[in-house]
């Protein structure tokens, strides 16, 4: 049984179709990238899968719960930009990730300790460390993303939203967040989404890629159907992963 | 040959000596313009109330902040001082905190938005001044509707502001919150209050100015004690010097809450800085 399963799941704003007709089911543990043009519901769709709204049609579940009508603690995000607390130290921001769930939404007495020195475990992890009293209006776009990407990890979600997460960084520090990224995901493993708008990131990330389009266009009125998932690729082994089964079977090895 | 380049008006940044010295010139002009007429009038009668002389307005400070009055014995001065700045604190204080809690109310939640929202913006037009009458009506000549003069002043523009500031807060901050699991409770206090705090003392500051005016308004019509009072008291002996003593003391009180409110925000919030 597979992990997310999206089924038949239609949007549309007032009378606008955004996507329709899509279906897809994801296995636990899977790194799917979403690609397409703009306006092609990539973000609405990811918004679908974040419960922040919810289908006209259709229904996206997760672990076999029922369809959630509110985004919670399973699912984590991180968008292009504001996502993190600019009221909120580094260090609290990462604790913000454990304690928000509580009815004060702070920890209090030695949980609090325990969850600071919880919190700098993982901006250890992050490279973050020597930066933990200070606002994060004072670091670099890279560091904010990837304080983003560990807050949403300190609150433990069954899967991770990323909203072009790398869309604004300059092209070097992109980089280095795809090693962040990829090394992070070797450690715990999760299920993750990633709306992006480069190809490369996407098959150099993705395990699968999927692309966003309009399979129906009407010339006259482009608005007139939604989009929907065109591919759906294969990206392991940038994107060639038969080549080694086959070189596995069909090529004569030399023991 | 190099022709000396004559940059635009719009580039030409003082140094700071003469930005020190721009900055006084206007004081020292209105200063220096007051002498002038003064001096004037004075010639010509040196009985003048009008343009009392600025020695005079001085020694007339000086008095009134040193001397008991002659039957009671106290400083009317600061008996004044005093009883102005309670009933402001008291009124903007009261604005502040309902303020915030209706600018919360109405920032974060649909429901409460379709409740309120209209209401508060016709609530709003009234000119709190027609009101006056009312409220010395029911509620007295005492304490309690001055502060309520200067509450209905402030506090429908201090919801508004907040409310707005509330749903400028970025969506995607609110949706990461929900993530996080908090409850609207703990998006409320742990999300949006922090950052409407830093909005909360700038329209605060802003409010000041109208909330001078009604308490003035009010100690000027029914009063016993306050700046406002003894201002419009002593018109009527056309005793100049004391208003003017008056009406500097109020300015520079004035001045100095605006500065301390800043000081407190740009203290308090420094990941706002750049906001403010």
């Amino acid at each position: 049984m597979s992990f997310v399963t999206v089924d038949n799941v239609f949007q549309s704003y007032g009378r606008r179709p955004i996507i329709e007709r899509v279906n897809l089911s994801v296995d636990e543990g899977e790194f799917i990238s979403i690609v397409g043009a703009s306006g092609c519901g990539k973000s609405t769709f990811l918004r679908l899968l974040l419960a922040q709204e919810r289908p006209t049609r259709g229904q996206v579940t997760i672990a076999g719960a029922p369809p959630a009508t509110e985004p919670g603690l399973d699912r984590g995000v991180v968008f292009q930009r504001y996502s993190v607390f600019p009221h909120l130290t580094v260090r609290e921001n990462i604790v913000a990730g454990e304690s928000f769930r509580r009815p004060w939404g702070r920890f209090f007495g030695q949980d609090r300790k325990k969850a600071q020195s919880r919190a700098d475990t993982t901006l250890a992890r992050c490279g973050l460390d020597h930066v933990a009293d200070q606002y994060p209006a004072t670091l670099s776009g890279g560091m904010q993303q990837r304080l983003a990407i560990g807050q949403a990890l300190a609150a433990r979600p069954r899967i991770l939203l990323l909203d072009e997460p790398f869309g604004a960084l300059d092209p070097g520090t992109r980089l280095s967040m795809h090693d962040f990224l990829t090394e992070l995901r070797a450690e715990i493993g999760m299920t993750i989404f990633m709306v992006t708008h480069d190809l490369e990131e996407a098959f150099k990330l993705g395990e699968r890629v999927l692309v966003f389009d309009k399979p129906r266009w009407d010339p006259h009125d482009p608005n007139a159907y939604g989009a929907t998932i065109t591919y759906d690729f294969d990206a392991r082994d940038g994107g060639i992963p038969f080549q080694k089964l086959k070189e596995d079977t069909h090529v004569l090895q030399a023991n | 040959m190099q022709r000396a380049t004559i940059m635009r008006l719009i580039n030409i940044k003082p140094s700071r000596p003469l930005a020190v010295f721009l900055t006084l010139v206007p004081f020292v002009l209105v200063f220096v313009a007051y002498a002038i007429g003064s001096e004037i009038r004075l010639a010509e009668n040196p009985q003048d109330k009008l343009l009392p002389a600025p020695e005079k307005v001085w020694d007339t400070a000086m008095r009134l902040i040193s001397e008991g009055d002659r039957r009671t014995g106290r400083i009317l001065f600061w008996h004044d001082t005093w009883a102005s700045l309670k009933r402001l604190g008291i009124g903007i204080s009261i604005s502040a905190f309902v303020g915030l809690l209706f600018g919360l109310l109405i920032g974060l939640l649909p429901v409460a938005r379709r409740l309120l929202a209209q209401f508060v913006a016709v609530l709003s037009m009234i000119p709190p001044l027609a009101l006056l009458p009312i409220l010395f009506i029911v509620f007295g000549l005492g304490e309690l509707s001055k502060v309520v003069l200067i509450v209905i002043g402030t506090l429908p523009f201090l919801i508004r502001d907040l409310s707005q500031r509330v749903l400028e807060v970025p969506e995607e901050l609110l949706v990461k919150a929900q993530t996080l699991g908090a409850s609207s409770w703990v998006i409320a206090i742990r999300v949006a209050l922090p950052q409407v705090m830093p909005r909360l003392i700038q329209s605060v500051r802003l409010s000041l100015g109208p909330a001078w005016l009604f308490l003035i308004a009010a100690e000027a019509i029914a009063s016993d004690l306050g700046l406002g009072y003894r201002i419009f008291l002593v018109r009527r002996y056309l005793a100049m010097d004391v208003i003017l003593t008056y009406v500097i003391w109020i300015t520079i009180l004035a001045f100095l809450i605006d500065w301390a409110l800043r000081w407190i925000s740009r203290h308090f919030f420094p990941w706002a800085e750049e906001g403010l």
